[in-house]
Parts: C-alpha cells; sequence; structure tokens
C-alpha cells in the first residue's frame, strides 16, 4: 500500500503533493480522487492542477499567506470519506500506421533488440496503456505500460522536427506527437488522429486514468481515416471502463 | 485597426494567459514582464486582463488607422510618435496615420505598448496571448493588421508620469523561494546558487533562460512533475534553467529554486 502524500510549497501560491516516487497505478488512482475531492471543496481558490506520475500540483488563483493552514486544511480533505461521483473512465482505441514509412526507427529498433518488426508491432500494440498525466506539449499523453521487451533508450541527438501524429519509444515510455515538435524518442508508426484540438470544447479527449489502445492499419486505411478525420466524419472509438 | 510597418525582433500579443488548461498540457504563456504591463493598462484605465503588444528589443513600426490613447511601459527604446520624441509611463493622443518607432535601446528587453480597450484579436482557450498551435499567429509580422477599437473621448490633459520602481529593470537580484527539490543540494551547492551572480545565455526566450555559469551536481533526475514559470532547473550537465511564461506544464529536471510570481 502507498504511503500518505506529503505537502511542500510550490512558490507563492502554489503547493506540490507528493506521492511515493514510483509510477504505478494504485498512485495515480489516489492522486485523481485526492484531486476531485479538492475540486469539489476548493474549485473557487484554485485556477489549474497539474498532475505528475507521483504528484498534484494546485496553483491558487491568489498568493498563499499562510502555508500551514491550507497544508491542513488539505490533509483534512484527503481524509474526507464521502462517496464520489464515478468519473467516468474510457478506453480510446487510436488507430496507427506502423508502415516503414512512418515508423523511420523500426529497422534500428529491430537489428538492435533481435526482435522482428512483427514482433515488436504486436508488442505495442497488444498492450492497453495507462494514460497518466498530459505535458510536454498540449495533448502529449504520458502512457504507462509499454513491454519491457521494447524499452529502446532516446535517441542521443534528437531530430529538429518530428511528424504531427508521430508514434514513439522513448526509454519505458511511448507516446504520441499531438503537433510537429523536435524530439528525441525512436518513432514507430503515425495516427492520423489529433490529440489536440482547440476547436473542441474539451481539447483533448483523454484525461489521466484513462486508457489506450494502438490498433494497427494499413497505410490506405491511414490515408482513408486522415480524410475522414478533415471531413469531420471520424469518431474515436471508445468504451467505457469502471474497473 | 493599427497596420504593421515593421515587426521587430519579436513582437507578439499577449494578456495575463491561459489558466485552466494545464491539465490538457496547454502553457500559461502571457505577458513576460507583469509589471509594466499592468502600469500600462492602468494608465488607460483598461482592464488587468486586456492584451498589449509585448515587444522585445523595440525595432518595430506600426502605424495606426484610428483615433485612440496609447501608453508605452517596460524598457526604454526610445519611442517615438511621428519622429517626436514621447514619455514613457504616460497618456498619448493618438490621431489617424500617426506612426510609433522605436529606436535605440537605453535599458530593458521588454516594453509594452496599451492601447484603449486593449488589442481584439480572438481569444483562444480564454486568452489572447500568442502560443503556437493555439493561436493562428506567433508573432506580429509586417503588413498585419492589429485589431483595436476607434477611442475618441478627450484626454484629461496632464503632463504628469507615474513614477516607476527603476529597480524593477535595473536590480541584479531576484527574489526567490526554495524549489521543490532545493533540499537535495549540498551546503556548497546550495551556497554557490545563491551568493553568485548568474549571467544569461543567447539561448533565451519566452520559454526559458539558460544562464552561463554551471553548478556541478548529481542530483538525479525526477519523475515527471509540474513546473511553473519562475521554475529554476538544473540539469544534470550543470546548467541552470529558469522557465519563463511559454514553459511546458511539466518537467523531469530537479527544480531548485522558484521565482516569485504564480504564472498568471
Amino acid at each position: 500500500m502507498h504511503k500518505k502524500p506529503t505537502y511542500k510549497p510550490f512558490g507563492n501560491a502554489s503547493i506540490l503533493i507528493e506521492w511515493q516516487a514510483i509510477i504505478s497505478e494504485e498512485i495515480l488512482n489516489d492522486i485523481i480522487l485526492f484531486k476531485e475531492k479538492i475540486q469539489k471543496e476548493k474549485s473557487i481558490v484554485i485556477a489549474d492542477f497539474i498532475i505528475g506520475y507521483n504528484s498534484l500540483t494546485l496553483k491558487y488563483t491568489n498568493e498563499l499567506s499562510n502555508y500551514s493552514d491550507e497544508i491542513e486544511s488539505l490533509k483534512s480533505i484527503y481524509k474526507q470519506d464521502f462517496k464520489l461521483q464515478k468519473t467516468e473512465k474510457f478506453l480510446w482505441e487510436i488507430p496507427v500506421c506502423y508502415d516503414l514509412e512512418f515508423g523511420i526507427d523500426l529497422k534500428e529498433i529491430s537489428e538492435k533488440s533481435n526482435l522482428t518488426i512483427k514482433e515488436i508491432i504486436k508488442l505495442h500494440s497488444e498492450k492497453i496503456y495507462t494514460v497518466f498525466f498530459i505535458g510536454f506539449l498540449p495533448g502529449f499523453l504520458y502512457l504507462g505500460g509499454l513491454d519491457s521487451k521494447i524499452h529502446f533508450d532516446r535517441k542521443p541527438n534528437p531530430r529538429l522536427k518530428v511528424a504531427k501524429g508521430a508514434l514513439a519509444i522513448g526509454g519505458k515510455q511511448t507516446g504520441v506527437y499531438p503537433e510537429a515538435s523536435a524530439g528525441g524518442w525512436n518513432i514507430i508508426g503515425r495516427t492520423p488522429i489529433h490529440f489536440f484540438n482547440i476547436k473542441n470544447e474539451n481539447p483533448c479527449f483523454a484525461k489521466a486514468g484513462d486508457k489506450i489502445k494502438f490498433k494497427p492499419i494499413s497505410l490506405e486505411e491511414f490515408y482513408q481515416t486522415e480524410k475522414e478525420i478533415a471531413e469531420n466524419n471520424y469518431i474515436i472509438s471508445k468504451t467505457l471502463r469502471n474497473d | 485597426m493599427i497596420r504593421v510597418l515593421k515587426a521587430g525582433f519579436y513582437t507578439s500579443i499577449q494578456d495575463r494567459g491561459r489558466v485552466g488548461f494545464a491539465q490538457n498540457g496547454v502553457p500559461v504563456s502571457g505577458v513576460m514582464d507583469s509589471y509594466p504591463a499592468d502600469v500600462a493598462n492602468s494608465i488607460l484605465n483598461n482592464s488587468l486582463e486586456d492584451a498589449l503588444l509585448e515587444i522585445t528589443f523595440g525595432g518595430c513600426r506600426l502605424e495606426f488607422l484610428i483615433e485612440t490613447i496609447i501608453c508605452v511601459s517596460g524598457g526604454d527604446f526610445s519611442a517615438t510618435i511621428n519622429n517626436k520624441p514621447i514619455q514613457l509611463n504616460s497618456r498619448i493622443k493618438i490621431n489617424k496615420k500617426d506612426v510609433l518607432s522605436f529606436g535605440k535601446i537605453n535599458f530593458g528587453a521588454r516594453c509594452y505598448l496599451a492601447v484603449k480597450d486593449g488589442f481584439l484579436t480572438k481569444k483562444v482557450l480564454g486568452s489572447r496571448s500568442f502560443y503556437q498551435n493555439i493561436t493562428n499567429q506567433i508573432i506580429i509580422k509586417k503588413g498585419d493588421v492589429l485589431p483595436i477599437t476607434t477611442f475618441k473621448g478627450c484626454l484629461e490633459t496632464s503632463n504628469s508620469a507615474i513614477k516607476i520602481k527603476e529597480t524593477h529593470f535595473k536590480s541584479e537580484e531576484i527574489y526567490c523561494y526554495k524549489g521543490p527539490e532545493f533540499e537535495l543540494l549540498k551546503d556548497h551547492q546550495k551556497e554557490q546558487l545563491l551568493e553568485n551572480t548568474f549571467t544569461i545565455s543567447n539561448d533565451n526566450n519566452r520559454m526559458g533562460i539558460r544562464l552561463n555559469e554551471l553548478i556541478k551536481n548529481d542530483i538525479p533526475s525526477i519523475l515527471t512533475s509540474a513546473v511553473l514559470p519562475g521554475t529554476v532547473q538544473l540539469t544534470p550537465s550543470g546548467k541552470l534553467i529558469v522557465l519563463m511564461r511559454d514553459c511546458q506544464v511539466t518537467g523531469g529536471y530537479p527544480r531548485v529554486l522558484q521565482l516569485t510570481g504564480n504564472g498568471y
């Protein structure tokens, strides 16, 4: 069982709440539950929440004059036992084309790991990943659950431009670049799905605690899906999960 | 409306930034220097939320297509209207076809142009602050026409200017708090961090400022966690990075200091 969180002032208007420094879903669930409780009690004074693997940062709307009182109040909220409305968690199915045209680092990973490209794709697409939080870029999901056989170090020199939608492996993590950017992760495919769209009321469809599964598609299917998305005719497949 | 005759080095529209979208990975953005920005808006009786033009190192030239009043505050880049010098931190009446230009840099890195009722570019996620892939534009370009409203109200004539805290621009000391990982530093590293003078490297922008002087360290990276504008990170190579308004919402380097300000 995880230890209780600890509290630290972070500048003059934020509080950092930290759990044990491990990546675990149990901790993630505790962070999300605590966040929901705080949101219910303090939504007026908190401007922003930032979730990390083992942390929750509260950004207050105003300077905090008395940190110890605020921390005491948070501690008592943590202990509260009231039943929260269950937040709906979804499993999102993301189509990914692992064709070598997009998966530009697949060959190198295959050579260095003694796995065939087929095996790499199978290992990557069979797993169900957990969304821990969103950071780095708007809509960049930090996913947990990558098979240890395909853990693969970041490139020594980051590429200046990684394409939007690039699916990548960086060490023990995997994720999708939501926009074209510089990046040091190994590229293994591409998805036509937009992970961040400011036109939507909720710009990123997924949230911390949701699950992601990647579904391999062919090049033809990639371009077909890309077209459907551009024409607003594509709905990402999702299943409600409450486990 | 204002027509951009010359864009300058880095000119963008900024307000107090985006609040409430950190969970989607959206940076705060907003004015890099909130003190002169607030002064400029206050002098025009604007709301402090109104958007301004943030002008880095001057170099820009703007033609007003309508009547309004303006205020320029912050760094002194020898601002002129129709080639006549203007006073910083004061209300200035603008007529159609007036041209505001910036010249020699006297002090500061950024100045702010406030116009009556603010710049009216589109609000995206609650803010007009330019940011890549969120707003259509990242910087102002030559030929752009920036939306502002006409203001014909009379100017209460007063040549007085507000007294500005000069130390804000000239002080070499910055107040800070201990960062979440400060206590992991050894005593001599803490001393180095707090006693030494650091210089800004060429590698600096709205996202962050790298400092030249190194602090040798062997603190391991942390599990990715929140960073804020004003967070000072210590990288494995010993370089310090001071995160600024466009910084990402999470990071993995130890956070050794936190400057004042919460990013909004």
